[in-house]
């Protein structure tokens, strides 16, 4: 089954170099036990577009934040066995990338990969 | 949390940690048996403490130091029996010393090359197929010995047994544990590669009502790949495996319909097709290619269904190409089924008359002689051909020879829609 983790740090700060070593390194290791399917960095979601429709009205609102640009978000697309397995990743990640806040989704697959 | 989801999520960490915990036991104790039920009895120890005490935030680095001292615990006690038969304590004392150390540099080593060991012992060709199926699913994957058993629809205690075999055979034929070198690597290469396939294989024929285990071989088989695929990273045909596995699971969710019947690859609904996937294969493909491919049968294969991803419709298809690949798989491993569908690209490139030549040289082939597909193949391009009571009596033919019923049913109405084309041109 897939998931898709979503994390946002609380820090104001950009990572520093070290921190940002550690995430590589923690992202290769990922990729090497095959669990990894994608990752990004996402610039914050302040700095994204509010998306509605509502009766029929589409509207998109710009975020109002701008003094964060360097900051950097991120999400990951992983295969794992089970959602205890990916909340496992999720918080192996988070030690390494700092307080913060996340989500984890399970993505739809018709056919297969339905929980037990 | 009730104490069955902590469990569940003990369970869950143990799983992405096992293999290499396995693995550098395995360096050390030189017995992957022995090396298992360390590993179990550190799971044991962590499904007792960690409830209490919480995660260690390194949890791998916990269990293997749990798993050392247990096996530390185990030489002292057989070195004291050796002590009171006053025999080979000093020896005793050496090895006991020398497995210290040897524990303590198993903690701090990459262990990658380790786990290349560990899947290189469970592949090994000392072993029949099934118990390597059985070992790797287990020792590389992390699988129970309940989800094998019900992915292949065996009873648990035929795969515990099948197990518990393998594991006294390794011992028995004292198998090194090392990754094997020069010519031999390739060999040993191929037998890896071909339990992961025949994994993946075993999860793609799964059907709607099996048991979920079945389709989550595939990926299982992936994880595999993946992983194999970091270990060894200069070696083409894995890149090439990998990127077989990820374009064929890419169309996992458009090959069925919502009630269970199978969609053929033109009249699949693209996109339902998984495009992350679909990159990850053709990314494994182009440095299978860079890589300086040898053209293996599983960089073929992929770079088959390489061309059906990139088409974004049926007829964008570049069956000019998959023709010739089909013509270096057979020149590779000679088949007819692949001849078969050699003929049918052939028949898309460059018209029905050019496959059914094809087809028709095909028709006294043993092994073809109760294969549905030969008929309903020749009886595609009979109909293409307006050679409409023929292509009738050929898709009658093939559904006299399906194994499943809903084919069967398939075919029949296609053998009925063509005797009554003939009919109304008559």
């Amino acid at each position: 089954m897939k998931f898709l983790m979503t994390y946002v740090q609380s820090t104001k700060a950009p990572p520093t170099p070290e921190r940002l070593a550690a995430l590589g390194k923690f992202s290769q290791e990922m990729a090497a036990s095959g669990v990894l399917l994608m990752t990004g960095g996402l610039q914050r979601p302040t700095k994204g577009t509010q998306l509605k429709l509502a009766g029929g009205k589409f509207t998109a609102t710009d975020g109002p934040f701008a003094e964060t640009k360097e900051l950097i978000d991120g999400f990951a697309l992983v295969q794992t066995k089970s959602r205890e397995e990916a909340i496992e990743l999720a918080r192996r990640f988070m030690t390494v990338a700092g307080d913060g806040e996340g989500e984890i989704l399970q993505v739809y697959e018709p056919g297969g990969g339905l929980p037990k | 949390m009730a104490p069955s989801d902590t469990h569940r999520a003990i369970h869950a960490i143990f799983r992405l940690d096992s293999a290499r915990l396995i693995a550098g036991l395995t360096r050390i104790v030189r017995d992957v048996g022995i090396a298992e039920e360390l590993a179990q009895d550190a799971l044991v120890a962590a499904l007792e403490q960690w409830p209490q005490s919480g995660v260690p935030d390194n949890p791998g680095a916990w269990l293997m130091a749990c798993a050392k001292n247990r096996a530390i615990n185990a030489w002292r006690r057989a070195k004291m029996l050796e002590r009171k038969h006053g025999e080979l304590a000093r020896e005793a004392d050496a090895r006991a010393d020398r497995a210290a150390v040897a524990l303590e540099d198993a903690i701090d080593d990459d262990i990658g090359d380790d786990l290349l060991r560990l899947v290189f012992t469970a592949c090994h060709p000392v072993l029949s197929t099934e118990a390597r199926v059985a070992l790797t699913l287990r020792l590389v994957a992390g699988l129970t010995t309940e989800e094998i058993a019900r992915a292949f629809l065996v009873p648990e205690p035929t795969i515990a047994q099948r197990i518990v075999r393998a594991k006294r055979t390794l011992a028995e034929q004292k198998v090194p544990f090392e990754v094997p070198r020069g010519e031999e690597l390739g060999q040993r290469l191929e037998s890896v590669g071909s339990v992961i396939y025949l994994v993946f294989n075993e999860g793609y024929s799964a059907t709607a009502g099996d048991d979920v285990m079945r389709p989550a071989l595939c990926e299982d088989a992936l994880r595999l790949g993946r992983i194999l695929a970091g270990l060894v990273p200069r070696e083409p045909e894995v890149h090439g495996l990998v990127a077989l596995m990820e374009l064929n699971a890419s169309r996992s969710a458009a090959r069925t319909t919502p009630s269970g019947d199978p969609v053929l690859l033109p009249d699949q609904n693209r996109g339902l097709w998984d495009w992350v996937q679909i990159e990850r294969g053709l990314a494994a493909l182009a440095r299978a290619e860079a890589l300086g491919s040898a053209g293996g049968p599983y960089f073929l294969q992929a770079s088959i269904a390489a061309c059906h991803a990139r088409a974004r419709a049926p007829g964008d298809t570049d069956w000019a190409r998959i023709a010739s690949l089909y013509g270096e798989l057979a020149a590779l491993t000679p088949s007819p089924v692949v001849e078969l569908n050699r003929a049918v690209a052939v028949s898309m490139a460059e018209g029905p008359e050019a496959g059914l030549a094809l087809i028709d040289g095909l028709k006294e082939e043993p092994l073809l002689k109760s294969y549905h597909l030969l008929p309903s193949a020749r009886a595609d391009l009979l109909a293409r051909l307006g050679r409409m009571r023929e292509a009738s009596a050929e898709f009658e033919r093939a559904a006299s020879l399906a194994r499943n019923v809903r084919q069967r049913e398939r075919l029949l109405e296609r053998a009925a829609a063509c005797a009554e084309a003939a009919r109304a041109s008559r």
